[in-house]
């Protein structure tokens, strides 16, 4: 039997209880316990950011944090962010500039791009690369996230 | 050889190190390195993991007196973005910038980057050239118990430190440098996110009128520890930095260290990079 933890924590600006197991990590609880898929399992050691969500305001892979290091703190995932207006520019961007190919990197993108102009609010194309520096992309060259990213900051993108 | 048995979250350090007493503890802080590490069993959690985010004492970057003192528990984003780095300690800056990629660097603690001991630590080297210390507390009778050493001295191998199982790091501790103090660090990787260093440099001192004093000298990724080069130190020390002297520093440098072939790099290579890249911070500090 592997040892469990209890923790309280707000997911989705909910509060949640789960009985985790202590070697669990949160991607694994986000994904299984909680069943809330929209968050991805890239590679599992950091390396590709599929798995970025957000705790206490910052980004993190959710693959390199314990699960039970969650208790009494803040998480959003791509559901949250989903039915947040304020992350309607984002979105509306990725979609107007082609920044979805598979689309298996773009929870964890929005994630960290959400986080990237929350920080940096006038971000141009060099600090936007920098900022998505730990999230893999493998169908766009990139070219296309980045331009969307920086056009959902200017407001450029054109409407719908 | 025992199996988990505990959780243990505490909120004081007297808790923490009360624990600790049993030496068959893991200590978990940001977790960028435990978790996949666990989760692929190359490392095995022991009877009990501790979680110690939750101590305010381990928190925190001040000022106190001539020292900046940095906790435990202090991000590398958190590092790399505090007034008090920036203006007093650039060089540990430039290597945070360098760090992993924002994600990890949002999570990642400098008590944790020291005692994983990696070679390859990307703050180890900065914090050399700064003469860091680190404070250890432990609880060998019933009262806490602090002490520290420098960390030049800290590191014994790869993964392995001179803190004993009932200890635990609670901060570093930064001398303030003085006027005309430089330091420069150049890491060497294939990228620039997300690479365990193929080599790292470090070069610091006090420099006036040219002449370089109080050198510091310090290399990542050439030894089973991050290392000060002392001969490269030696015939530096009180230099002034012309040509003749920046390309027999370099080529000291270069039959100083030595470094093993793995994935990453050749050793032949890690000593030709060694050599260029000390003659090239060298010309670097000469021309500042």
């Amino acid at each position: 039997m592997s040892l469990k933890h209890d923790i309280e924590f707000t997911l989705n600006g909910v509060k949640r209880q789960a009985s985790v197991d202590v070697t669990m990590n949160t991607l694994a609880m986000l994904r299984d316990v909680i069943g809330l898929t929209g968050t991805k399992y890239g590679c599992g050691e950091g390396e590709c950011g599929a798995c970025t969500i957000q705790v206490d305001g910052v980004s993190l892979n959710s693959c390199l944090m314990f699960a039970v290091d969650c208790d009494g703190r803040e998480l959003t995932t791509i559901e949250g962010l989903a039915n947040d207006s304020k992350a309607d520019a984002l979105r509306e961007a990725f979609v107007e500039h082609g920044a979805v190919q598979c689309g298996f990197c773009t929870p964890g993108m929005i994630m960290q791009a959400d986080h990237l102009l929350h920080k940096h609010p006038h971000a141009d194309a060099e600090c936007v690369k920098r900022g998505i520096e730990g999230n893999l992309c493998r169908c766009t060259g990139y070219k296309k996230i980045v331009d969307a990213i920086v056009a959902a900051e200017d407001g450029q993108r054109t409407a719908p | 050889m025992t199996e988990l048995k505990h959780y243990f979250a505490p909120t004081s350090l007297d808790q923490a190190v009360e624990c600790l007493k049993d030496g068959d503890v893991t200590i978990l802080a940001g977790g960028t390195d435990l978790t996949p590490q666990s989760q692929a069993g190359r490392i095995r959690i022991k009877r009990t993991l501790m979680n110690i985010r939750h101590i305010p004492q381990l928190s925190g970057i001040t000022l106190e007196g001539r020292e900046i003192r940095i906790g435990t528990l202090a991000t590398i984003t958190e590092i790399m973005e505090h007034p008090l780095v920036r203006q007093h300690l650039p060089v540990l800056v430039e290597a945070c910038n360098h760090f992993a990629s924002d994600q990890i660097r949002n999570a990642a603690t400098l008590g944790g980057n020291i005692c994983n001991a990696s070679p390859a630590g990307d703050t180890l080297i900065p914090l050399l050239l700064l003469d860091a210390r680190v404070e250890l507390a432990s609880m060998p009778e019933a009262k806490l118990y602090r002490h520290s050493m420098p960390l030049a001295t800290f590191f014994v191998g790869p993964g392995k430190t001179r803190r004993s199982l009932c200890e635990l790091l609670t901060c570093v501790r930064i001398p303030l440098p003085g006027e005309g103090h430089v330091a420069h660090f150049h890491k060497l990787g294939t990228r620039p996110a997300l690479d365990i260093s193929t080599i790292s440099i470090g070069i610091g001192g006090t420099l006036r009128e040219g002449v370089l004093t109080n050198v510091r000298v310090a290399f990542g990724a050439v030894a089973p520890t991050p290392v000060r080069a002392a001969r490269a130190e030696q015939a530096l020390e009180g230099q002034k930095l012309d040509a003749a002297i920046i390309d027999r520093v370099a080529a000291i440098a270069r039959d100083e260290v030595e470094p093993i072939d793995d994935v990453r790099a050749t050793a032949w290579y890690r000593k030709e990079m060694i050599h260029n890249i000390t003659r090239r911070m060298l010309t670097h500090v000469a021309q500042a």
